[in-house]
């Protein structure tokens, strides 16, 4: 990523390896839970079919692919 | 704000359970948009559907699988209400990670304004994960897609969603590019110079995908595809206002440090 200048130091302090590294969990946790609600397809489902037919209005109008 | 007042910045923990809360309510309202507005389309083309399943099933062919008729796991009427669990869970989940890119990327988003920053985030994401994507592969209602290319359609689907938000990224980088002076206009002009010149590799690399059967009904086609956007629309929309609105007032203008105190900042 290329490094971005400021245009003045807004915030002096920087980003914690320790929030860093909370922060790739939650991303982890946040994904696994798009993944549930829209992807779980029937073909690849790993969570059996009632959850994907249980949402799969939402499926469809929130824009993602469904068979 | 007093300069007494210890003036502390908001920890990941704070930001995270307000952008999580942030997308309940948005996922909620878009449910709700999508409960009056897009369920009558999915009704009747759900009603197209059984119609064809049940001329084949009479002309001897054997049965479609059935996912929506009164045999499906899910019931029509449970599947409304899954609508609102969909939307609400999307909602949590896209609200966590907004508020997750806000911390990690406030410092590099030049405003001083904090609701700037948050609402220009919820922009970003909204051209680039739902816009981009929504041209090359819109979205399409229950009887139009073939069975058999979900997997290519969902790999597909996601790569356009990767292309938009790079291609968002690829526009900041450019419209910064210019010499410290520039004139606004160059700096616009780059800035969509570099989103066009990637939304349209990615456009042209990634297949087209054309499934609408030719006896669908293109005017509830089109119906379904706009209400579907409304319901993204919606979603990041009322996320992005209510993230902003949630914000920590302290955080006006202060460091996101992720441990809760700042260096002192001149005033």
């Amino acid at each position: 990523m290329p490094k971005v200048q400021t245009v003045r130091p807004l915030h002096p302090t920087t980003v914690s390896p320790r929030v860093l590294g909370a922060a790739f969990g939650v991303v982890a946790t946040l994904l696994l839970l798009a993944y549930l609600v829209a992807f779980d397809q029937g073909a690849v489902s790993q969570s059996g079919m009632f959850l994907h037919e249980l949402m799969h209005d939402g499926r469809h109008l929130l824009g993602v692919p469904c068979h | 704000m007093s300069l007494t007042q210890s003036r502390t910045a908001p920890t990941y923990g704070v930001l995270l359970l307000r952008g999580l809360l942030a997308g309940l309510i948005a996922g909620l309202l878009a449910g709700a948009f999508a409960y009056a507005l897009g369920e009558p389309k999915v009704d009747a083309a759900i009603a197209i559907e059984e119609a064809a399943a049940h001329a084949e099933a009479a002309s001897g062919a054997p049965a479609a699988e059935d996912h929506h008729g009164e045999d499906a796991l899910v019931s029509r009427h449970g599947q409304k209400g899954g609508l609102f669990l969909a939307t609400a869970l999307f909602g949590v989940a896209m609200g966590g990670l907004l508020a997750t890119a806000y911390t990690l990327l406030r410092r590099r988003l030049r405003t001083e304004h904090d609701s700037h920053a948050a609402l220009g985030l919820a922009a970003a994401a909204l051209l680039g994960m739902v816009l981009v994507p929504f041209v090359k592969y819109p979205p399409n209602p229950p009887a139009v897609g073939d069975p058999a290319t979900i997997n290519q359609r969902t790999i597909s689907y996601l790569s356009i969603v990767v292309i938009g938000l790079a291609a968002v990224w690829a526009a900041v980088i450019a419209a910064r590019a210019p010499h410290a002076g520039a004139a606004d206009w160059v700096r616009a002009a780059a800035g969509l110079g570099g989103f066009l010149v990637v939304v349209v590799v990615g456009y042209v690399l990634l297949p087209n995908i054309d499934e609408v059967p030719e006896t669908f009904p293109p005017s509830l086609l089109w119906n379904f595809r706009v209400t579907s956007l409304g319901t993204q629309v919606t979603l990041w929309a009322a996320l992005g206002l209510a993230f902003t609105a949630l914000l920590p007032r302290s955080a006006s203008s202060e460091a996101v440090t992720g441990r809760g105190r700042t260096e002192s900042v001149p005033v």
